[in-house]
């Protein structure tokens, strides 16, 4: 019973992956490209910066970089708090 | 660590280092920003770990604790500047002032690091957050479980 059970489970998770491989969307042809056009177009003249990697991290989605933040700063403090020295 | 790792140790970590504030200062015009560069300074750190030894450092978590807390209210604050319009709105941009210059010419271009408002700034903030962040974790993971530690 439990080897059917497996059985059928990694079919079907092979099923998927297989399936996924065969019908990958070919690379370079991006389904939606009207995002990246604006990017591309409007990041040099709004944030005035070159990198336009940058310029989205840090203004398009600021909001990004500031959860970024907030975890690695999660991270150091629960790092910090775990492994201080401990009186007696 | 021997002698060998040491003498290497003391040439590579300057030029690390300035590698590092490199790619923090020029995160708005080259591939790369705050969190990379922050990450090789953090790395320097490691070096300067595995090649003297953890105590010779100990004394750096207290200053890197408490930069990396300052960094990260900086980062928070820059973002609050643009707060009359949005939340991270990138106010200096053009502004003429501080990073306040255009792009030289749109398209490509070598680029000026005056440019692009409170990117700079807040590449800096993020540089110094990784950097003191990792680096405080770097020491505190060395020192942990030593009976000085």
């Amino acid at each position: 019973m439990k080897r059917w059970l497996f059985l059928a489970a990694l079919l079907v998770v092979a099923g998927y992956l297989i399936s996924g491989g065969v019908w990958l969307h070919p690379f370079g042809e991006p389904a939606r490209s009207e995002m990246d056009r604006f990017f591309i177009e409007n990041a040099q003249k709004e944030v005035a910066a070159n990198n336009v990697v940058t310029s989205i991290v840090f203004d398009y989605r600021g909001y990004d970089t500031l959860g970024e933040a907030t975890v690695l700063f999660a991270a150091v403090v629960g790092v910090a708090l775990l492994l201080r020295k401990v009186k007696g | 660590m021997s002698v060998i790792v040491r003498t290497i140790s003391r040439v590579v970590a300057p030029v690390a280092l300035a590698f590092g504030a490199y790619v923090i200062m020029h995160g708005h015009l080259t591939p790369g920003g705050g969190f990379q560069g922050g990450a090789v300074v953090a790395s320097v750190v490691a070096l300067l770990v595995v090649a003297f030894g953890a105590e010779r450092w100990k004394k750096w978590i207290k200053v890197l604790l408490p930069l990396e807390d300052t960094a990260a209210l900086a980062f928070v604050i820059l973002a609050f500047l643009g707060v009359g319009a949005t939340f991270f709105r990138n106010v200096l941009a053009g502004s003429g002032g501080l990073f306040g210059a255009p792009v030289p010419q749109p398209g490509p271009n070598p680029g000026a690091l005056n440019t692009a408002g409170t990117l700079p700034l807040m590449n800096w903030a993020v540089g110094f957050k990784v950097l003191a962040g990792l680096g405080a974790v770097v020491l505190l993971l060395a020192l942990f479980g030593r009976e000085d530690g």
